[in-house]
C-alpha cells in the first residue's frame, strides 16, 4: 500500500482481497477528525468502503494481482468521502438486480452495491463505471439513514 | 478471523471471531463443508465475537444453508449485534434464517 498527497488521503493498493481490511481499518483512523459519528464511521463508512474495494478488485480488475486501486479521501467537517477506481472496463450500475427481491434472496452474491447504496448518503459512478464515490454526512439523522443512489 | 467448533449434543456450534468478510469467508465455508462430508446436520453460528460481516460473508452463510438444507439439515444464526442484524434486516435475510438471541437460545429444540 502506497500513500501520497493530492486529497486528503490518497492510496494505491495492489489487488489482493486480503487487503482490504487493513485499507479500510488505516482510511478510518484518519477520518475521526470528522464530525461523523463513530459509529456510522465503523458501519456505514465500513461497509461502503469494503464493498466498494471488494467489487473493484474482484470484478473490475477481475483479481489481477498486476492492477491496483486507488481510493481518494476527503474528509469535510460534516462528512466524509472516499473515490475507489479500479483499473477494470467498467459496469452499468443499473444492471445490477435489487438482492431483497424474492427471486434473489437466496443468491450467494449482489448484495454489495444494495449495502452501499442503503447505508451511504451518496453514490456517484463516473460514465463507464469503474470509479465510484461515496459520500456519508454528519447530519443524517439515524446511524442507518442513507438511500443514496446511483 | 479465528472459529471455535464445538459439539453441543447432536448440534455443531460455530463461534466466528473477528470479521467475516471477502478475505476469509472461505476459510468458515470449507470448515462447514467439512462437518457436511462427516455426516454433521445441524449447525448453529455464533456471532457474540463477529465485529463485522461483508457481503461475501453474508453470501457464504447463504450458500452455507442452502448446502446444509439439501443435506436434510438446519443451520441457525446467533447473537448478532445491533449492526450485524441492521446489515441481515437490511438484504431482508433475516426472513431467510433462524436467528436466536445467543447461542443457547439457538440450540433449543434441534
Amino acid at each position: 500500500m502506497s500513500e501520497s498527497t493530492g486529497g486528503d488521503l490518497v492510496l494505491e493498493i495492489p489487488t489482493d482481497i486480503h487487503s482490504i481490511s487493513g485499507a479500510v481499518d488505516y482510511v478510518l483512523s484518519r477520518c475521526s477528525s470528522s464530525e461523523v459519528s463513530a459509529r456510522k464511521l465503523n458501519l456505514n463508512f465500513r461497509v461502503g468502503l469494503t464493498e466498494a474495494l471488494a467489487n473493484a478488485m474482484m470484478y473490475g480488475n477481475d483479481h489481477d494481482p498486476s492492477k491496483s486501486v486507488v481510493i481518494e479521501v476527503v474528509m469535510g467537517r460534516d462528512h466524509v468521502q472516499a473515490t475507489v477506481r479500479d483499473q477494470g472496463s467498467g459496469f452499468d450500475p443499473g444492471s445490477v438486480p435489487d438482492p431483497t427481491l424474492p427471486e434473489n434472496l437466496t443468491r450467494s452474491y449482489g448484495r454489495g452495491l444494495f449495502l452501499m447504496r442503503e447505508l451511504l448518503d451518496e453514490l456517484w459512478f463516473n460514465d463507464c463505471g469503474n470509479e465510484v464515490t461515496l459520500i456519508l454526512r454528519a447530519e443524517s439523522c439515524s446511524t442507518f439513514e442513507g438511500g443514496a443512489s446511483a | 478471523m479465528s472459529f471455535q467448533v464445538s459439539k453441543v449434543n447432536d448440534v455443531t456450534v460455530i463461534e466466528v471471531e473477528g470479521q467475516l468478510i471477502v478475505g476469509n469467508r472461505n476459510e468458515l465455508k470449507k470448515k462447514v463443508l467439512e462437518k457436511i462430508e462427516l455426516g454433521e446436520q445441524t449447525f448453529v453460528i455464533d456471532f457474540a465475537n463477529t465485529a463485522y460481516i461483508d457481503s461475501s460473508g453474508l453470501g457464504v452463510l447463504v450458500s452455507l444453508s442452502k448446502k446444509i438444507r439439501e443435506h436434510g439439515g438446519e443451520l441457525r444464526l446467533s447473537s448478532l449485534s445491533e449492526d450485524l442484524r441492521t446489515l441481515f434486516e437490511l438484504t431482508k435475510l433475516d426472513t431467510l434464517f433462524q436467528i436466536a438471541e445467543d447461542k443457547e437460545r439457538a440450540l433449543e429444540g434441534f
